[in-house]
């Protein structure tokens, strides 16, 4: 069993960083391609991000769309988790299926609806547009956090405020909200990152005229290669890497991921 | 055991903004994505209103079917691909030690975080003649020449399977995290070996958690587009890429819309089929 | 403190979905009371409680505090404080955080507010651990601060939902005596749920004994023990021995077929007469003619602070002796005895079913 365990875990540990290395070796690879033994080193991909007009305007763009998108699924996510976990609403379970409905079919789909609404509406090929279909599209994960918060919230905390005089307005500014905010975050990261990384949708809706990061390395894969790309890769990967090992090493990421926390820490 | 309060007006006023947001900017695009793949595609890129069932029709035609086909197998082949090495992985990590535990998570999340250009890009150097995995066989001396494996079915397969890893592993992690060690132990004292107690013991509790994680992993892979334009032939190319293709280049919405809409319905198909499935077989056990 | 917080419960019924959790309740309560809903779960009393803080809405019926009918008030205008059997204590707030709460949010101003949590933390003993968060308390502490929490305003109605559940055996003794010595301090009305009936016997002022949504008996704590109503009551109340009777038409009352005299009235037919284990008495040799059964030893406990003695009496359960070490009577497993049911600790407590 130790020999099987053993090899899982290395092919599995193998396989998921094979391409981290690639990128990360691309990346600080002295020449335009990747030869193997790479020929020299040199960082000045990584100041093409920074130089390049064209690559600081497409990182500027996403980083605007993710905010702003992932602003907008929050501020339709909470209001419908919150209300729909509150009260008695009659139909819930279909609203409910209506906020999902948007992540759970393939992308492509929404993205064609997308494009052909922005096309029938005449206001189209803006970044307006996308922020708005990438904050639709996105509003899910917001949505489930937070209604999962809400499940495992102690009732009796609504209803002890109110014991205490607070009317529903009050109960839900001074004890609601502040306890589900760490659902709210978690919402709003998940969304700014996959909005950050979204393609097919970005594209279809204003694909000719917004150039977002995800795009714009896409074109440059088949147009015209640059090492460019891998350096955006391994920023990503370490501002990734860095986020979760504080969230390790400051909160609880076992707890956080759905661990049963109780069992862990006797084996050390 | 109370009943939960009644809405209130200031309530169902709330309730209105997210769910006006969904209807106008999602409800209706499919509304009106219906309406298109009945409009009539004219020259130059161009399309009339018309109750035109042409592009419904092209979707009966082999060349469509083939691609159908093709993007649902190996869908289903990257799930179950996926979930064969996630699952045993996911056990093995939810029983170390903190440190390795803690480590492998973060290196987890952290391939989630890659976009699915990026993994694309990423597999097609591992995978091409010039610098890849065949250069180092070659240089351990295992092959006689380097050879490029993309773009190839199993290119999109390993790049479907990478996208994928993440989300399944995280999907299993709570539930096999919870999984009470004394059942393992349990089996073994009655006498089972480890493998027997995993494929009679571990398996059949597991098995809500992973038919749920194959669905996903189906659902997901389904509607990608990178990795099958990146990795793949056009024979290799999936459904996904033929919509957006049809929509951007070809300019031919009302078709896209149309297999837009088969695509929803197969999709919804597939999983519903798949529970039935699962649960016929539950009943019987 | 006044004589505030008289409570009255008129005709209250409550329904979920086809069952009846609270199916006709009515009373009227004193002021100044430590008033205990005693009973199993499913019973009703909670119930009953969360209709008092307004957090369900009865079907029927009325709520009158001090001769306001309060049927229709939300909980957030009612005046009263309550501590939940989780305590729902905030976790994103400090102790002072908790205790200052419903201050702040009537926008008392703030060294004020700083005042009383000082107050109140000195009136629970917990001074000095204004700005600790809750995840720091323990049990105790936490259940002291709820407390203080629900009192901060001093409301005129304390209603506490099983506020000791939550905490192991010794703790909980140690808090019953605490919040029964503050209760009187301050005089407020109490009102608490709990199916503990030491914990009821212990604090209260008054017991209401509740049973499928019903009132089984009113009364002070003794009064409930000694003369219980009905043998739900008896049973549920301390340990008892229930024993069938049957009075004749010639007026005479047999267990068993020997005479008894009882304490109070029975009527004729089928009655169930409860007799608590420490009242009866174990003795040697043939049972006296009037109130005494025969039997035979089947178990003895040894408990060393106390004693039982299980005895078959040809009854369809067996009756059980109990005392202090001083009264124990040499018996072995199988030996022939006699036991006495003194009258005056003969209760009858129902009709024939022992339900």
């Amino acid at each position: 069993m130790r020999v099987v365990r053993w090899t899982v875990t290395a092919t599995v540990i193998l396989f998921l960083v094979a391409p981290l290395l690639v990128v990360a070796i691309v990346s600080i690879n002295q020449n335009r391609y990747m030869d193997f033994p790479p020929d020299g080193f040199s960082f000045h991909w990584y100041g093409e991000l920074v130089n390049d007009t064209g690559w600081r305007d497409a990182i500027t763009r996403s980083l605007v769309i993710a905010a702003a998108s992932s602003a907008i699924a929050v501020l339709i996510a909470t209001p419908l988790a919150y209300v729909l976990r509150a009260y008695d609403v009659r139909l819930a379970p279909l609203f409910y299926s209506l906020g999902i409905l948007p992540f759970m079919l393939p992308p492509v789909i929404s993205a064609i609806g997308a494009q052909v609404f922005w096309l029938s509406t005449g206001y189209f090929q803006r970044i307006e547009n996308v922020i708005v279909s990438h904050g639709i599209f996105f509003s899910t994960l917001p949505l489930v956090t937070i209604s999962l918060a809400m499940d495992q919230m102690d009732r009796s905390l609504g209803e002890a405020a109110q014991t205490l005089g607070a009317n529903p307005r009050t109960t839900f500014r001074t004890i609601t909200l502040p306890l589900l905010l760490p659902s709210i975050i978690t919402g709003y990261a998940a969304a700014f990152v996959l909005s950050l990384n979204e393609y097919i949708i970005a594209f279809l809706v204003a694909g000719f005229a917004v150039e977002t990061l995800p795009i714009k390395v896409f074109n440059s894969l088949r147009y015209g290669f640059t090492p460019t790309i891998a350096a955006v890769a391994v920023v990503f990967i370490l501002i990734a890497a860095t986020v979760f090992t504080m969230f390790a090493i400051f909160g609880n990421l076992l707890r956080f991921l759905g661990a049963d926390t109780g069992v862990l820490d006797h084996d050390h | 055991m109370s009943d939960r309060r009644k809405p209130t007006r200031a309530a169902y006023l709330v309730l209105a903004f997210p769910l006006l947001m969904l209807a106008i900017f999602f409800v209706a695009p499919f509304g009106i994505m219906v309406a298109y793949s009945f409009y009539r595609r004219i020259s130059g890129g161009f399309y009339e209103p018309a109750f035109d069932p042409a592009s419904w029709k092209r979707l009966l035609q082999p060349v469509f079917l083939d691609r159908a086909a093709f993007s649902i197998g190996i869908s289903l082949l990257a799930g179950a691909v996926c979930i064969a090495v996630a699952f045993p992985f996911t056990f093995f990590l939810t029983r170390m030690r903190r440190r390795p535990h803690v480590a492998l998570l973060i290196l987890v999340l952290s391939a989630l975080s890659l976009s699915e250009v990026i993994v694309g890009f990423a597999w097609s150097v591992l995978l091409g003649r010039a610098s890849g995995i065949s250069n180092i066989l070659v240089w351990l001396g295992l092959m006689d020449e380097p050879r490029a494996y993309q773009p190839g079915f199993l290119a999109v397969l390993l790049g479907l399977s990478y996208i994928a890893f993440p989300y399944c592993v995280l999907t299993l992690y709570p539930p096999l995290s919870r999984l009470d060690r004394e059942v393992t132990e349990a089996a073994q004292t009655l006498g089972a070996s480890p493998w027997k107690t995993f494929r009679t013991v571990v398996v059949p509790i597991m098995r809500p958690t992973l038919m749920a994680g194959f669905l996903l992993v189906f659902v997901f892979t389904l509607g990608s587009y990178l990795i099958a334009s990146i990795l793949g032939r056009p024979e290799h190319w999936t459904l996904s890429v033929f919509i957006s293709d049809q929509a951007s280049f070809n300019a031919n919405v009302p078709f896209a819309a149309a297999m837009a809409l088969f695509l929803t319905i197969l999709s919804l198909a597939v999983v519903g089929i798949v529970m039935l499935l699962e649960s016929r077989t539950r009943s019987a056990t | 403190m006044g004589a505030r917080g008289g409570l009255k419960l008129q005709g209250l019924v409550k329904h979920f979905d086809d069952v009846a959790a609270v199916d006709g309740v009515d009373l009227e309560l004193p002021a100044g009371q430590l008033i205990s809903f005693l009973g199993p779960s499913g019973c009703g009393k909670t119930t009953l409680l969360r209709m008092i803080a307004g957090l369900e809405q009865p079907t029927e019926g009325r709520i009158v505090v001090d001769d306001e009918d309060v049927t229709d008030q939300p909980p957030h205008i009612r005046d009263m404080g309550m501590v939940f059997q989780s305590l729902a204590l905030f976790p994103h707030l400090t102790v002072a955080g908790n205790i200052g709460y419903a201050m702040r949010i009537r926008g008392v101003a703030k060294d004020r507010i700083q005042e009383r949590v000082q107050e109140l933390l000195t009136l629970v003993s917990l001074e000095g651990l204004a700005d600790r968060r809750i995840s720091q308390l323990s049990g105790g502490q936490r259940q002291r601060v709820a407390t203080a929490r629900a009192l901060a305003l001093e409301p005129r109605l304390f209603l506490l939902d099983e506020p000791l559940s939550a905490l192991d055996a010794n703790l909980r003794e140690q808090l019953q005596v605490e919040l029964r010595l503050l209760q009187q301090k301050l005089g407020i009305t109490t009102i608490m749920v709990t199916h503990d009936q030491r914990e009821a016997m212990t604090m209260s002022d008054l017991v209401v004994v509740m049973n499928a949504g019903r009132i089984e008996q009113i009364g002070a704590p003794l009064d409930v023990y000694r003369r219980p109503a009905t043998s739900f009551v008896a049973r549920f109340i301390g340990t008892t021995n229930l024993l069938p009777g049957t009075r004749d038409s010639d007026g005479v009352l047999r267990v068993a077929g020997r005479e008894f005299t009882v304490s109070g009235e029975a009527a004729s037919g089928n009655v169930v007469i409860s007799v608590r284990p420490e009242d009866a008495h174990l003795l040697l040799g043939d049972p006296p003619d009037r109130n005494a059964l025969p039997g035979t030893v089947v178990f003895v406990r040894d408990l060393g602070e106390m004693f039982e003695c299980y005895v078959d009496c040809g009854l369809d359960d067996n009756v059980v002796v109990a005392g202090s070490p001083r009264e124990r009577v040499p018996v072995e497993q199988g030996q022939r005895v006699a036991i006495s049911f003194p009258s005056e600790a003969c209760v009858v407590v129902g009709g024939g079913d022992r339900t």
